[in-house]
């Protein structure tokens, strides 16, 4: 029966075009699909729809003025964004900034970094066909952002964290709010484990499926939880460490493998659902800390870093955000270069996908967890 | 853990003439300079020698240094004729933890750099990013096209000099 159907129908692989727009892509992304039958041969990804000139607008700005444009590159985590920036633009200029504002950006970034990954987790589950956690976790991320606009005002681009300081001192209700906020979300993260990470329907969807071998990731720069995913404990925020996170105790959470392999879809999924628990402990222990002081005493008042280069990086919630800034000692940057995780995680999905079917490759990208925003800049 | 110095020093005894020089009066972290030819054989060693395992491309940049000789045109726009373009190596070491930065500059003229796609597949997609960027010419690399531009776009928008189109496929640009 075989050896009939191999002489006498002819095959031939077949390319399928995947956005870009399509329900799944999260944003305008095309992916060209080599098919062989219903197997992936290839994907080749084509980015570009969302260029905005960021890098362009950075040389016609002053160092200040850059900060609102970096809040629009990941636009689902825009405090992060701002931080990285920040404390690249300080070690430039050698600025120390206050006790206060360390902490204050701290607790920002780790709220921001939860906020992140329950949009990564919910829309993931939209993706596998799961469209309840989706709700649950936009609840939860509408508290924080609740959070965000009692700060500054914005809700979605804050433009919070400047050069030196902060553009405003927080709430007198913050710390209450927030203690109240680490109190409800604690059982939420069990209620998201009980309603999607465990069930039957969703690990069969995602164990197993587009595995990662670390030397892979390494081979091709991939950072944050998929980079942990596949068993590398290796995080800015410990392994190159910046503001203050020496000062704290948490853990570095990193894929076990525990429902298939090590670096499978499943992997990169509960690595992000471990590190809201790690976010909440860091934010536990700073929020009953918080030095009195003046939030805008270091702002300085000209922005003119001395000639020379800087690369910086933090860990945002979706792996390492680079800046690369050149200074020609005049109040414009000369160049702003940025290394977007996403940018560097999306370039090895042709490597995850070969040898699965279509429908895997849907869960694949929904685990890298990409905006298109940072990507395309 | 080794220092952007003593690296300096290991690469100069190994290529003599081929590592060019480095900055260390920059405020922040020295700069390494190396011959645009020999950037890939320069990698594999900085990636495969037992003291340094370089096993990571953090970013690769260009730049355009601007420092030709600089004319207007009637519009006002710069003209840049001569000097440099140049792309920074970002490299660093998850198993040593250190880091290193290399330069390699070339003339605007003619910017051809050695691809170091085959060390680092994460050089894949930046250094497609500067040639759409900066017109850089990555020899050997397999699939140098443009990443964020159209595919018929006219120049390198991130040269200093760039002149915006008036049209692009009968679409006035500055609308």
């Amino acid at each position: 029966m075989d050896k009939l159907i191999s002489n006498d129908v002819k095959t031939e692989e077949l390319v399928l075009n995947m956005g870009p727009q399509h329900p799944s892509t999260h944003g305008v992304l095309r992916l060209v699909v080599e098919l062989e039958g219903e197997l992936i041969v290839n994907v080749k990804p084509y980015i570009g729809y969302l260029h905005r000139c960021f890098e362009k607008h950075c040389e016609a700005m002053t160092y200040p003025q850059v900060v609102p444009y970096t809040d629009r590159m990941d636009y689902l985590a825009s405090m992060s964004n701002n931080l990285g920036y920040a404390i690249a633009v300080e070690r430039l200029m050698g600025i120390e900034v206050p006790e206060r504002v360390e902490y204050i950006r701290v607790i920002m970034a780790e709220l921001q970094r939860i906020a992140s990954h329950l949009v990564a987790l919910g829309t993931y589950g939209v993706d596998i066909g799961a469209f309840t956690p989706f709700l649950y976790c936009f609840i939860a991320r509408e508290k924080i952002l609740n959070l965000f606009e009692m700060t500054c005002g914005a809700r979605l681009l804050y433009n919070y964290i400047w050069v030196g300081g902060l553009s405003h001192d927080i709430h007198p209700d913050f710390v209450r709010l927030t203690k109240e906020f680490i109190e409800y979300f604690k059982p939420k993260i069990v209620e998201l484990n009980e309603l999607l990470s465990f069930n039957k329907i969703f690990i069969e969807r995602t164990a197993n499926v587009g595995i990662l071998p670390l030397e892979t990731a390494v081979n091709y720069g991939v950072t944050g939880p998929v980079l942990r995913a596949s068993g590398l404990k290796w995080d800015l925020r410990k392994n190159d460490p910046y503001s203050i996170y020496h000062k704290f105790d948490f853990d570095i959470p990193v894929g076990d493998g525990r429902m298939g392999t090590v670096g499978d879809s499943w992997d990169r999924y509960f690595v992000r659902v471990r590190e809201m628990e790690e976010s909440l402990k860091i934010i536990e222990q700073a929020i009953d800390q918080i030095p009195d002081g003046d939030v805008k005493a270091a702002i300085p008042r000209r922005i003119k870093p001395p000639k020379g280069t800087i690369y910086s990086r933090t860990e945002n919630p979706k792996g390492e955000l680079g800046y690369f800034i050149i200074s020609d000692g005049s109040v414009n940057p000369f160049r702003v270069k940025v290394r977007a995780p996403s940018f560097v995680n999306l370039a090895v999905i042709g490597e995850m996908s070969k040898g699965h079917l279509v429908a895997d490759l849907i869960a694949i990208l929904g685990s890298l967890d990409i905006v298109l925003g940072e990507i395309d800049r | 853990m080794k220092t952007p110095g003593e690296i300096f020093e290991i690469l100069k005894e190994k290529f003599g003439d081929k590592i060019t020089g480095i900055e260390t009066e920059l405020p922040v972290e020295p700069v390494i300079s190396v011959d645009p030819l020999a950037i890939k054989e320069v990698c594999e060693f900085l990636r495969d020698n037992d003291d340094l395992r370089f096993d990571t491309l953090m970013s690769l940049a260009g730049v355009d240094d601007a420092n030709g000789e600089k004319t207007k045109d009637e519009d006002g726009y710069d003209i840049i004729k001569g000097g440099t373009l140049s792309v920074y190596y970002h490299l660093d070491s998850i198993q040593k933890g250190h880091k290193v930065t290399l330069k390699v500059s070339v003339e605007r003229e003619k910017p051809e750099v050695e691809s170091v796609e085959s060390v680092w597949r994460a050089a894949d997609w930046h250094e497609r990013e500067a040639f759409d960027m900066y017109g850089i010419v990555f020899l050997n690399h397999p699939d140098l096209r443009r990443i964020l531009m159209p595919e018929d776009w006219q120049g390198h928008p991130l040269r200093k000099d760039y002149k915006n189109p008036e049209y692009y496929q009968g679409m006035k640009v500055p609308y």
